[in-house]
């Protein structure tokens, strides 16, 4: 049976719908299927969905009907909202550029030849590696107002007299969130400009030294312009990751105190999960899209014109 | 070693095929599903209960008796408290999941849509136990059904440290805000603050501002349920009398705790009193040679508790009250239904009370008179949490824009900002416009 098969194809001529794929357009469409179909069901759909229901007066259990932009005018005229756009732009910002000067000098520190360079490297990750709930929740007990270890360490070293209420002060409490997200956030920076400086001939370096430049000017004129298209991309990641960043805040604070640390992520759960809003919900998170699309496309028309200069 | 033929590994595959054939056969010719299929499974969750014993009873013994009892499988999943909303709407909006789910507070208003009415069921047991007090039909009930079936309400009272009240000078818990503020302020210069969140937390944070607000008369809204009247005199007075209170008598660190801060705060004994359910003095009960006294005594032995304080309009509660709602998408509402029915029969929901040992509160009558109340004195306030009770919302319904505003925090955040620095007229201003935005859209 299965010889008869066989040679029964090596007979027959290519049925047309194969011949087909000879043709590079039709080649490239059969192979970009299989991508648009996941893009299409696991992004562009949810995608679709969300901005329906921020177009509706949808709750949970509750369909709802077309209401238009009636959420977003809703959520324009509240206060929290507003104070959670201000938080989160202050928030990535912040933590954007820590993580970016920090990552940068990590990078270039583990660019060098030293002993025990592999097991560095290796545990430079490990913040990026932990389970951010995990890892928060060690941070949320450093800064206990109560059992604080920082606050310990500090009176014992007669730094401070009285504690730090890092959680409840609002400002301290920002300041909190912003410095775990950096402790999370550095490695990723560090490792992948890490690549993105050995990608950089040592040659340049060596022949600009021979030319007398001093270090400083070496990084600005030679590394640092190789580096940009690297950096670019990292940023671009970071600060989508940060934007929408959930689980930090919630585990540390919850929003609070009095809102303080209120980001777009927690505020639309907040409101989509916690008072059955859906709609609004929806709306909230929706509205960090145009905000995200313009950092984005800026970021990208830089990255192009870095890269064709 | 038995050595297997060919010829009858396909006698026993064909011997098999025929008997799997003539069954399917047999299936069809009655058009009904075989008998292990009609088997139905009610499946129930519920919070990881703060008594660690009750898991233990419905698990080993409880559920394997309904099973028993009403010829169902019974799933019970047990899930931490916060994470019940999530599990909800989920389920909900995706048509499938648990066929009876606990319900915290007003989540009965929020999901009216999607839950099964419980009335009778309710009524039954209402009338059967000396009647259901009106703080569980607020909150379980819109007047046209059921949204839950009342199950318990778990008690907030103030946990306070008997023997250093003693060292003050006050040997019985102050009974109003002023007396109770001139306790803290003494506690707090002899290093052991009062304890109070003032956080984004679900139990504790509402649980002390919204009866502190009541009992000085302030309230959300009027009785229609959208005139929003936050910003009066009374409510402007407790805003002002709380910035004080807080500096002169609370642990300042208040403003980040979560509902377990202030359990470690007291346990480490490093605070006075504490608004809590009981789970400090269990804690504490469990493990004595653990919680020590500074003298060396069981903490247990030096723990009371007392309801908060009364203020010019009285003294009130809000407590987390508990109940179990049937889901409309559940294809076993029945079998749901029978279980709770069991559930509820004085036998088996005594097996429940008796193991809580006073940390929840039945929602009828009858059980105030319970001689359990009387086991541990300790635990004898709580039993009056369910009648005490108030709904927020107040003075309309505890529905859903109640519980948005509960949700966002804007009660609780108004204090909060006061102590942070914000002018009291302020920060009642803008717990007005916020209310306004709930209320009247």
């Amino acid at each position: 049976m299965a010889v008869t098969a066989v040679s029964g194809v090596e007979v027959r001529r290519p049925v047309p719908r194969l011949r087909r794929l000879e043709d590079e357009r039709w080649l490239a469409l059969a192979l970009l299927v299989p991508t648009a179909v996941l893009l299409g069901l696991f992004i562009a759909y949810p995608f679709f969905e969300g901005v329906m229901l921020a177009l509706s007066s949808s709750r949970v259990g509750i369909p709802g009907e077309f209401v238009g932009l009636k959420n977003f005018s809703k959520i324009w005229d509240d206060s929290i909202f507003r104070t959670a756009v201000w938080n989160t732009f202050w928030y990535t910002g912040v933590t954007t550029v820590f993580k970016l000067a920090l990552g940068l000098w990590l990078a270039m520190l583990l660019n060098r030849h030293f002993k025990g360079k592999a097991l560095v490297r290796a545990f430079i990750l490990l913040p990026f590696i932990i389970p951010t709930v995990l890892s928060t929740f060690a941070w949320k007990w450093m800064f206990d107002p109560t059992f604080s270890v920082i606050n310990w360490t500090l009176f014992h070293l007669g730094i401070i007299t009285t504690r730090i209420n890092w959680l409840g002060d609002p400002d301290l409490a920002m300041t909190s969130i912003i410095i775990v997200n950096i402790w999370r956030g550095v490695p990723f920076f560090a490792i992948s400009l890490l690549a993105g400086l050995q990608t950089i001939s040592p040659e340049l370096n060596e022949a600009a030294a021979i030319d007398g430049a001093r270090p400083w000017n070496r990084f600005w004129y030679v590394t640092w312009p190789l580096l940009l298209p690297v950096t670019m991309v990292v940023m671009l990641f970071s600060v989508i990751q940060t934007f929408a960043d959930f689980q930090l805040v919630y585990v540390m604070t919850g929003g609070g105190p009095a809102n303080a640390t209120q980001l777009f992520a927690t505020y639309a759960y907040q409101i989509g999960i916690g008072t059955g809003l859906l709609s609004e919900g929806a709306a909230i998170s929706l509205a960090m899209f145009p905000f995200l699309f313009i950092i984005v496309v800026v970021q990208l028309l830089y990255i192009r014109r870095v890269e064709t200069r | 070693m038995v050595k297997t033929k060919r010829r009858s590994v396909l006698k026993l595959a064909g011997g098999t095929a025929a008997v799997s054939l003539g069954g399917m056969a047999g299936i069809l010719a009655t058009g009904r599903t075989p008998a292990y299929a009609q088997q139905k499974t009610v499946h129930w969750l519920k919070w990881v209960d703060f008594v660690p014993a009750t898991d233990t009873l419905f698990r080993k013994e409880m559920m394997p008796e309904a099973e028993k009892a009403l010829g169902v499988k019974m799933n019970l999943e047990t899930v931490n408290g916060n994470d019940l909303q999530p599990r909800i709407t989920a389920a909900i909006q995706s048509g499938a999941g648990p066929d009876l789910i606990m319900s915290f507070n007003s989540y009965t208003h929020l999901y009216a849509n999607s839950v099964v009415d419980m009335s009778a069921l309710a009524e039954e047991v209402g009338t059967r136990e000396g009647g259901l007090f009106p703080y569980a039909k607020a909150i379980c009930s819109d007047g046209k059904m059921f949204m839950g079936m009342p199950w318990a309400v778990i008690g907030g009272m103030v946990a306070y440290r008997k023997s250093w009240f003693d060292e003050i000078g006050v040997d019985k818990f102050p009974d109003t805000w002023e007396t109770y503020r001139e306790a803290g302020k003494k506690l707090k210069a002899k290093g052991h603050p009062l304890g109070q969140t003032l956080g984004h937390t679900f139990g504790d944070a509402p649980g002390f501002t919204y009866p502190y607000l009541w009992s000085w008369g302030g309230k959300e809204v009027e009785a229609d349920g959208k005139t929003v009247v936050i910003n009066s005199k009374e409510t402007l007075e407790s805003v002002k009398f709380m910035t004080g209170f807080w500096k002169d008598a609370h642990d300042e660190g208040g403003l980040a705790w979560d509902d377990t801060n202030n359990n470690r705060a007291f346990l480490s004994q490093t605070i006075a009193a504490t608004l809590n359910g009981a789970s400090i003095y269990i804690e504490a009960l469990r493990k004595p040679e653990q919680y020590q006294t500074e003298k060396g005594q069981p903490l247990n032995k030096d723990i009371l508790h007392a309801p908060l304080p009364k203020g010019p309009a009285g003294q009130f509660g809000f407590h987390l009250l508990q109940s179990n709602m049937l889901m409309k998408y559940s294809k076993n509402q029945d079998a749901a239904k029978e279980f709770l029915k069991w559930l509820h029969t004085e036998a088996n929901y005594r097996k429940f009370f008796e193991s809580q040992k006073g940390f929840a509160t039945p929602c009828t009558a009858k059980w105030e008179s319970d001689p359990l109340w009387n086991v541990d004195p300790v635990m004898t306030p709580y039993k009056v949490a369910a009648r005490l009770g108030q709904a927020i919302g107040n003075a309309g319904p505890p529905n859903a824009k109640a519980q948005e505003v509960l949700s966002k925090y804007i009660v609780t955040d108004m204090y909060a900002k006061a102590v942070q620095g914000m002018p009291a007229e302020e920060s009642v201003k803008w717990a007005e416009s916020e209310l306004k935005k709930v209320y009247e859209v």
